[in-house]
């Protein structure tokens, strides 16, 4: 492997456009604005695709730190480590478009609802993932404690949800499937986000894994290119 | 007893065996494709210039720098293998630069602590305290307070109750006054005539050779010679085909 | 196992004792992290309700336990320098001892060093917030449960950012997220404990036994994963 995009990912790569095009023109100019959120409703085709999406992310990291634990492969290793950026991402892109959206619908950008303020807090967490794993230790240390705390992660996103909900009491429910004012164009256009999202989501992920890879490859030629230097030394 | 270790199993498996080691610090090889083997109760020398790899490959022993390629056993034990390193780990032995030393701790402390977290003898404390004359005013003062050499001589007492199989010792000598290297000699003496293998890294030529069944030269993180000290030497013969 | 965590239990309290950092530095920092609360938040402000307390009282529990957290953050980062002082973390896998135990033993010093710090400035607390104290028994069990979870999950991931030059960064990036439910669920069973309000504080209470038990076992499996490497 010597790029990072191949057929299937250049595939991938003009549906995400194709899609993105399709869910602009859906959720902007063909769908109408709801009765009570009017034209910020819009938002929500893009907010929601991109948290169901960075949980997703999340649960690739889990997965992929898993397997990690288990056999020590650098491609499970640099599958969480990608999945975890894009999910970072989509998750920065989700509390941004929710503040927004709050802004004409709480009034307010933020509100100490259970569920902002857990998945803030999750972003900061997944933050400090990427930090570890920018840290400079050798490949095996840090992708150990990388897998770990991958792992380890997921348990403390579980508790800090439940425990910020019993904080805040009930929340006022999921605004898809619960509420009867979004319907036809606006759940199609929404489909269309989330398709839109996941493959560029998708198209990210597999680059970044790529771009990971090569990197590893460099390091092994360098490593030959040091070990030729090293072993001339003093002959 | 003491003659009983004087005889050589001769079918025993090597005590250290390497072959194509590779260790890496960082993205540095420290160890760059290195071959040695070292049998049951030799004492050898392990000599280069700074940056040779003779640290590495000292903690390359120990089971603590990483086996990034080629194939390591140490005492039987596959260093690849992370349960058996651990039982590397807990049968060798280090003295090093780094003294593994609480600082906070006074000198009995320390030796308390570490002998009772190795699970040696609490009996062995006392007479290893007196060998190293660290018996009456010393044991009660704060290795912070100790001079460089009194630190190696607390360390050392450490790694003297732990009774480790392979000594992994990394510039014994350094810091130590005439009585102190006398001491250092007459443990590793001891140490061998008890089934032990000695590993010496070691400036200090005269000396070090003068215990020493063999002399390794390094460079490079690689084996240049390997000369055994009571016969002739014997240039490696793959040195020239690399 | 609890003979390992016992002897680096100890070892630990030993080297504090012969230090006093906890207690000579750590605690007066905690107080003075009490005091300037008290100077963001003017004690002149009251609450409107019932018995108008001041403001400063009112958000009594949760400053407490904030400048807890700072504090812990310290005793934390000054528990894992003490082991990378002198290599001394080889010389521990060398020995031998059960990485599970070294967490629990590193656990429980910094647990007891802890609990010393919440008493004198739980204390102060009291005195310069002039908070009420409605059910001592609450308080007590949210302290000790509290304090286990802080320092289990607290020592697991300044384990992970052992041995790194941005060690002292990284861990409060890493631990204070993770810590933000026993922060509030401490807050709310203290204010349960002190103010005898409606909120079910044993439920509170319970959140905390149960995150406690989590990272006690999340920790004593990882341990090893974490010690393991050359």
């Amino acid at each position: 492997m010597t790029a990072t995009s191949s057929k299937v990912t250049r595939v991938i790569g003009y549906s995400a456009l194709a899609f993105t095009a399709l869910a602009l023109l859906f959720g902007l100019v063909i769908s109408g604005p709801e009765v009570n959120m009017r034209d910020s409703v819009r938002l929500l085709y893009v907010h929601v695709p991109s948290i169901l999406t960075a949980y997703l992310c999340f649960g690739i990291t889990l997965v992929g730190s898993v397997i990690y634990l288990r056999n020590r492969s650098t491609f499970w290793d640099l599958v969480a480590g990608s999945a975890a950026e894009v999910g970072t991402l989509y998750l920065a892109f989700a509390l941004i478009t929710g503040a927004v959206w709050g802004k004409p619908t709480w009034g307010t950008y933020w509100e100490w609802d259970p569920r902002l303020t857990s998945t803030a807090v999750m972003f900061i967490m997944y933050l400090g993932y990427l930090a570890l794993r920018r840290m400079e230790l050798p490949h095996e240390v840090r992708s150990r404690r990388a897998a770990v705390l991958g792992v380890v992660n997921i348990i403390n996103v579980i508790v800090v949800h439940y425990s910020v909900q019993w904080w805040r009491g009930l929340h006022q429910g999921r605004t898809f499937g619960l509420d009867p004012q979004i319907r036809d164009m606006q759940y199609f256009s929404w489909f269309l986000g989330t398709v839109a999202l996941g493959l560029i989501a998708a198209w990210l992920i597999i680059h970044r894994f790529r771009v990971g890879w090569l990197e590893r490859q460099l390091d092994e030629i360098h490593l030959e290119e040091a070990l030729v230097e090293r072993r001339g030394e003093g002959v | 007893m003491v003659e009983d270790g004087f005889r050589k199993k001769a079918d025993a498996a090597p005590i250290v065996e390497l072959s194509g080691v590779i260790s890496l610090i960082g993205r540095f090889p420290a160890l760059a494709g290195l071959d040695l083997t070292i049998n049951d109760g030799e004492i050898v020398v392990l000599r280069g210039p700074n940056g040779a790899g003779k640290t590495t490959l000292l903690r390359l022993c120990a089971g603590l720098a990483p086996l990034n390629d080629g194939v390591g056993r140490i005492m039987d034990l596959d260093l690849g293998d992370r349960v058996q390193r651990r039982r590397i780990r807990r049968q060798a032995g280090m003295l090093s630069q780094q003294t593994f030393l609480y600082d906070e701790l006074t000198v009995e402390e320390n030796l308390q602590f570490w002998a009772t977290a190795n699970r040696a003898d609490p009996e062995a404390i006392e007479p290893v305290l007196d060998r190293l004359d660290l018996g009456r005013r010393l044991r009660t003062v704060k290795v912070s307070g100790l001079s460089t050499g009194q630190r190696r001589r607390a360390s050392l007492a450490v790694m003297v109750c732990r009774r480790p199989k392979l000594w992994l010792l990394d510039e014994p000598h350094a810091g130590l006054d005439r009585a102190g290297r006398d001491f250092v000699d007459d443990l590793v003496g001891h140490a061998v005539r008890f089934g032990a293998t000695v590993l010496i890294a070691s400036h200090d030529v005269e000396r070090a050779e003068e215990l020493a069944t063999r002399t390794v030269q390094m460079a490079g993180g690689r084996v240049l010679v390997d000369t055994n000290t009571r016969g002739e030497s014997d240039r490696q013969e793959d040195l020239d085909a690399s | 196992m609890l003979r390992d965590a016992w002897l680096m239990a100890v070892k630990d309290l030993r080297i504090e004792f012969a230090t006093r950092v906890v207690t000579g530095q750590i605690l007066p920092f905690g107080a003075l992290v009490l005091i300037l609360f008290g100077f963001s938040i003017s004690p002149d402000l009251t609450v409107v309700g019932t018995d108008r307390r001041s403001m400063l009282a009112q958000a009594a529990p949760g400053l407490f336990w904030v400048t807890v957290l700072l504090a812990a953050l310290l005793a934390l980062g000054r528990a894992f320098a003490v082991e990378s002082a002198d290599g001394n973390l080889d010389a521990l896998k060398m020995a031998g001892l059960d990485p599970a135990g070294i967490f629990l033993g590193k656990v429980a010093a910094v647990a007891v060093q802890l609990l010393l710090l919440e008493v004198v400035l739980g204390l102060g607390a009291f005195l310069l917030y002039a908070t009420p104290l409605h059910d001592p028994v609450m308080l007590l069990t949210t302290v000790i449960l509290a304090t286990a979870g802080i320092t289990a999950a607290g020592t697991l991931y300044a384990a992970l950012a052992s041995g790194l030059r941005v060690r002292d960064t990284l861990v409060p990036l890493l631990v204070l997220p993770v810590l933000a439910p026993v922060l509030l669920a401490a807050g709310l069973a203290t204010q349960a404990a002190v103010f005898g309000s409606a909120d079910n504080g044993w439920l509170w209470t319970a959140l905390l036994g149960v995150f406690a038990l989590i990272y006690l076992a999340v920790g004593m499996l990882a341990f090893g994963l974490i010690m393991e490497e050359s």
